[in-house]
């Protein structure tokens, strides 16, 4: 059986975009063929104009490096590198230099103007996932991937990381993709996709937490 | 449980194979080494059997005391009467007489023929049919007045055939003869480099200048007549200055210097296969404490089912001597091919050991398995204890680590303490009097063993500093390195690919094709294949790939650069091992700059004339008439040579030399007593020694000094002058006296060296003038001063090569263990790998981040091995009166170079395997 069958979709620029469904639906294959991580069998994607279909490694990581943000479940920040220097990670790699002022906006929109020479073993996890948010907005993407960001953290630290996110695409006009099972996360979303058996069976707009419950058990499988 | 272990051995066969290459590599060494000698020495034997076959008893001269087999001292000659004597006697049934020496052959350009230091054996042969002739006859006739036959294998180097003239010089000047016939000696394939030459006996008598004259007696008894009984008899008859032995005797007798030398050999290649074994030990110990700190969770999980302490301990121990074992029967037999490199190692630079093919005693099987089996064993104790101590509850932890040794605190003051210790036992084997050779070599051995743990503990401390002090040393390094390599590997490689996969029209396809393999055939091959292979199955290259260019990457290299720090204590064992190997080279350099220095000095300081002259070889002695021949070139002012032999002078067998009247003139002494005109005055009982020697027996000028020569002489010698030998070396022995005063009473004298004064110093036209003079004796060569200490240190050179080419296996072993390092990190780092490459790292900067890591360790063994082999250097020469301190600066560049070269060798797989990870499977990996 394929992991996703007939799946058309077309994310809009500066909308907040939630992908959900229960475990085995293929949002998570869906996201990474939609972030250039993993190819489909048939089918294609098109980012910012690019059709990936044929590209290259090289080529594809370029297109990643220019039009693409990650923010995962467990950070994953370089433990030897500071707050500051994890986020500017993806613009070094580039060969590219911060735009000072923007930067110093960026470290204050996060909240970690004062934890920037921390490396992440002496940040909470709250402010580890802010790093690794940081790093997924400085090089301004196309599109940023979440894949169940707040699933590592505890519901406090959890909702804030959402108000950030969903600052971003408020402030910035950042587009952004996310993956989630938690309800309260889709709830903050423009658009909320329902994945299930590899096909998309709701496409909602801006819902509420309490029809986002519905329409789960509603597409899960009995 | 031990099931368990097996099974998770089985699942990490990449790991398990890395870490059993260090074991491969030292146990090869030591069955390599035992099979080495082992064939030397039966090839020896069946050499020294062969030559005394059919003989019963053999008579020689003897010389009034035992010589030392070095110096040129030979025994003397004895009047061929008395064969006839011997043949009379009841009980003999045949009797061979021969002459024997030196004989250089004489190769078509008017060279001789020398194979490296390998002898010129020249010798009278019986007839063919002879019970006594060890050779048989390949093709041709035996000699007769006039004939030589030759070798095999020389003929063939050389392209002699039968009827051809061939010079032959013994110690006259060379005489033309016919080539009679080629010869094999008995079993033995090749008889080392040595080159052989035989003649009837006028012929040999007459070519060594011993006319009337034996060397040797080769005696064949009746049935009834006993071997001891013939030599009873023999010996009755025997005039002075003779001996008599039995063949067994006496072949035991010719195998003592070459069995002395074999266990030399052994020994020495033993060393060095410990060396290997040592740093193979650092490797197994680093990789196994790296597996099992990844394992963490694994043994927390075994714990928490009910493994008791005891058991996880037996698991890794097992583990270790499944790989050690596996490994150690894998190096056994890679011995074998070892055996046959180092035969042409020794070959290569010119030291041909005989070989009658490879010899695999059961002493070898056992002791090599045992060695690898036994340094697994101990190199895994240290990381099974600390496997014993992954608590239960780590298997419920998120990203549990390895707890810290019981012992990390005392880690600093015990390292510090090792290496001090160490420094101890150096010092105590170097400068302490008084004590034994086997005393002075285990404290050394012990005491750099020490130095070494010490240092490698201590560098765990030490890693980050240096790796933060080398970073720069590495990016550059490779940035050169990689601009040298871009022309030649870089760039044809993008140029094949694209011509093989590229986008353009089939013109622009073809021309980087044909330019790419200009460069680089090898890669157009490598390419070939590649394209083939993505014909063939469903693997697709790498393309479009950038145009490759040299610069550094900056974040690739500062994360790789970090990657080095994580883990210190890590970086700082991988590093160790190299160290150790660094060490030993740069040692050896330092000395042997030293001696060179040292050499130059002296020889600048003595030798004040033009000219030398000296073997081809540059150490044999050669014969008085080439120095006469010499003398009737046009152009020489002054002409002086330096005889040399033993004597048994104050109860000991000691060198001597002996000087013609007019040395004065070519050589300058410093003089602690008397003056230059000491050695123009010595006439025909004068003598001069070296300070040493006379404070050692409390000589002064007027002293008498009795002196016994082979021949049984005895000469009342006086001491007229003591002279300050330069540090570097005299050419002279602890006695010198009248060449006149030698000829008189040494059998066969022959120069060591003679010394030119030339009309208007160094020409070409001098030059030739020398060397037209010499052209009868070509085993003679004319050097300048240059000429004669880049000749002189030639042989040192070799020795160098070959002490260079056996620590390069300790290195190849720490490289191994870099692999190894890297190859474990990079599992360890799976996931991270995947969200840099997520976040948009190229594979090449993942190449390069891995590379950088691989060579700043690389660099930090480099450079603590550097600067340790400078201070054990330093404390050898201080010990040691005869050599300088000198830096060999450019070895150490060499040296530094090619460490950032291991690094990057080192890194070539693990960085490929870094770099073909799936992003997302990397992401997702637990």
């Amino acid at each position: 059986m394929d992991a996703l069958q007939g799946v058309s979709l077309e994310v809009a620029r500066g909308e907040l975009t939630a992908i959900m469904g229960p475990s085995g639906s293929g949002k998570s294959t869906l996201m990474h063929i939609l972030a250039a991580l993993d190819r489909p069998t048939s089918g294609y994607v098109t980012i910012a104009g690019t059709r990936l279909g044929k590209l290259g490694d090289t080529e594809i990581t370029k297109l990643r490096r220019q039009h693409i943000g990650f923010v995962f479940q467990f950070f994953n920040l370089l433990p030897m590198l500071t707050a500051e220097e994890n986020i500017l990670l993806p613009l070094s790699i580039g060969g590219r230099k911060p735009d000072k002022a923007e930067f110093e906006d960026l470290l204050e929109k996060v909240g970690l103007a004062d934890r920037r020479k921390h490396r992440p073993s002496e940040l909470s996890g709250g402010q580890q996932q802010r790093v690794a948010i940081a790093r997924a907005l400085v090089t301004k993407p196309t599109v940023v991937f979440a894949d169940e960001p707040t699933g590592n953290l505890d519901s406090k630290t959890g909702g804030e990381v959402l108000e950030l996110l969903h600052q971003a695409v408020d402030a910035y006009g950042q587009t952004l993709v996310m993956v989630t099972h938690e309800t309260r996360a889709a709830a903050i979303a423009d658009r909320v996709l329902f994945l299930a058996d590899g096909r998309i069976v709701r496409d909602l707009g801006q819902v509420g937490e309490d029809e986002i419950i519905e329409t789960v058990r509603a597409v899960a499988p009995h | 449980m031990i099931r368990v272990s097996l099974r998770g051995l089985a699942g990490r066969k990449l790991r398990a194979a890395l870490t059993a290459i260090a074991i491969v590599l030292g146990v090869a060494m030591v069955s390599g080494t035992y099979v080495l000698t082992d064939s030397i020495d039966k090839a020896f034997g069946s050499i020294f059997t062969d030559v005394r076959k059919g003989s019963n008893a053999v008579i020689t001269g003897r010389a009034a005391f035992t010589l030392s087999d070095q110096n040129g001292a030979t025994a003397p000659s004895f009047d061929e009467s008395l064969l006839k004597r011997v043949l009379a006697l009841p009980g003999v049934a045949a009797a061979e007489p021969s002459v024997n020496g030196q004989a250089q052959l004489i190769g078509k350009d008017g060279k001789a023929i020398v194979y490296g230091g390998a002898p010129n054996l020249g010798f009278s042969i019986a007839n063919g049919d002879s019970r006594f002739n060890p050779l048989s006859l390949v093709d041709g006739a035996w000699p007769g007045t006039g004939e030589v036959v030759i070798d095999q294998s020389t003929a063939k180097k050389e392209g002699l055939k039968i009827g051809q003239l061939i010079g032959v010089q013994a110690e006259g000047p060379a005489d033309e003869l016919r080539i009679s016939g080629i010869v094999r000696f008995g079993s033995v394939a090749t008889i080392g480099g040595a080159t052989l030459a035989g003649f009837d006996l006028p012929t040999a008598q007459h070519l060594f200048e011993r006319p009337g004259k034996l060397d040797e007696i080769a005696v064949a008894a009746k049935p009834s007549v006993s071997d001891p009984e013939l030599v009873r008899r023999i010996r009755s008859i025997l005039p002075p200055r003779t001996q008599v032995r039995s063949s067994a005797a006496q072949a035991a007798e010719d195998a003592s210097g070459t069995n002395a030398f074999i266990s030399f050999l052994q020994r020495f290649l033993l060393a060095f296969a410990g060396i290997a074994l040592f740093v193979g030990s650092f490797v197994i110990a680093n990789s196994l404490s790296i597996t099992i700190a990844q394992r963490t969770r694994e043994l927390a999980t075994m714990r928490t089912l009910g493994a008791s302490r005891r058991q996880v301990l037996t698991s890794i121990v097992v583990e270790a001597l499944v790989v050690g074992s596996l490994a150690s029967v894998v190096g056994l037999f890679a011995g074998l091919g070892l055996a046959k490199l180092l035969f042409r190692l020794f070959d290569a630079v010119g030291f041909t050991l005989p070989n009658s093919g490879l010899l695999f005693e059961t002493r070898t099987i056992v002791v090599a398995l045992l060695v690898g089996i036994l340094v697994t064993l101990a190199a895994s104790l240290r990381p099974a204890i600390r496997a014993t101590r992954v608590p239960p509850i780590a298997a419920v932890r998120e990203g549990a680590t390895l707890p810290e040794s019981r012992f990390a605190r005392f880690r600093t003051p015990g390292s510090i303490a090792l290496t001090g210790i160490g420094f101890a036992a150096l010092m105590y084997g170097l400068f302490r009097h008084g004590i034994g050779t086997t005393q002075v070599l285990v404290s050394m051995g012990v005491g750099a063993l020490l130095i070494f743990l010490g240092v490698a503990l201590f560098s765990a401390r030490a890693a980050r500093p240096l790796a933060a002090l080398v970073n720069p040393i590495a990016a550059w390094g490779v940035v050169v390195l990689a601009a040298l390599f871009w022309p030649f590997f870089t760039l044809p490689f993008w140029l094949l690919r694209l011509g093989a996969w590229g986008p353009g029209g089939a013109r622009r396809r073809v021309l980087a094709i044909a330019v790419g393999a200009v460069l680089n055939p090898g890669l157009a091959l490598i390419v070939l294949v590649m394209w083939l292979r993505s014909l063939a199955t469903s693997w697709a290259p790498e393309w479009p790939i950038d145009f490759p260019n040299v610069l550094p990457d900056r974040t690739a290299n500062a994360i790789g650069a970090h990657n080095t720090k994580r883990n210190p204590q890590r970086t700082a064992s991988t590093a160790a091992a190299l160290m150790i190997g660094l060490a030993l080279v740069t040692l050896v350099a330092v000395l042997a700059s030293g001696i060179t220095a040292t050499f130059e000095s002296a020889v600048n300081d003595i030798f004040t004339s033009d000219y030398a002259i000296t073997a081809q070889n540059n150490f044999s002695p050669i014969p008085v008439s080439a120095g006469n021949a010499a003398a009737k070139a046009p152009g020489v002012e002054t002409i002086a040579s330096v005889r040399a032999g033993e004597a048994r002078i104050f109860g000991t067998t000691e060198p001597v030399t002996a000087v013609d009247p007019q040395i004065g003139q070519v050589l300058t002494l410093d003089w602690k007593d008397g003056s230059q005109a000491v050695l123009g005055g010595l006439g025909r009982n004068g003598a001069f020694v070296d300070d040493g020697y006379a404070s050692d027996h409390h000589l002064r000028v007027g002293s008498p000094i009795p002196v016994l020569t082979p021949l049984g002489k005895r000469l009342g010698l006086v001491v007229k002058g003591i002279f300050k030998p330069p540090s570097g070396g005299s050419p002279f022995g602890h006695v010198t006296f009248s060449s006149a005063t030698f000829d008189g009473n040494y059998a066969a004298p022959e120069n060591l060296f003679t010394f030119i004064q030339m009309r208007g110093d160094v020409t070409d036209a001098n030059t030739r003038a020398l060397d037209n003079a010499l052209a009868r004796f070509p085993n003679a060569k004319a050097q300048t001063r240059k000429q004669f200490v880049d000749a002189q240190i030639s042989g040192l050179k070799s020795i160098l090569n070959i002490l260079y080419v056996l620590l390069a296996l300790s290195i190849v072993v720490s490289l191994f263990g870099i692999v190894n390092t890297l190859v474990l990190t990079v599992f360890e780092r799976t996931r991270e790998l995947g969200m840099l490459r997520a976040i948009g790292m190229t594979r090449r900067q993942v190449r390069r981040m891995i590379r950088h890591e691989s060579v700043i360790t690389a660099l930090i063994g480099g450079a603590l091995g550097i600067a340790l082999g400078i201070v054990l250097g330093g404390l050898l020469v201080a010990r040691i009166d005869f050599i300088e301190f000198s830096v060999p600066t450019f070895q150490l560049v060499v040296f530094a170079v090619a460490t950032v070269v291991v690094g990057i060798v080192a890194a070539v797989f693990p960085a490929r395997r870094a770099a073909r990870l799936r992003v997302l499977e990397a992401l997702q990996y637990e």
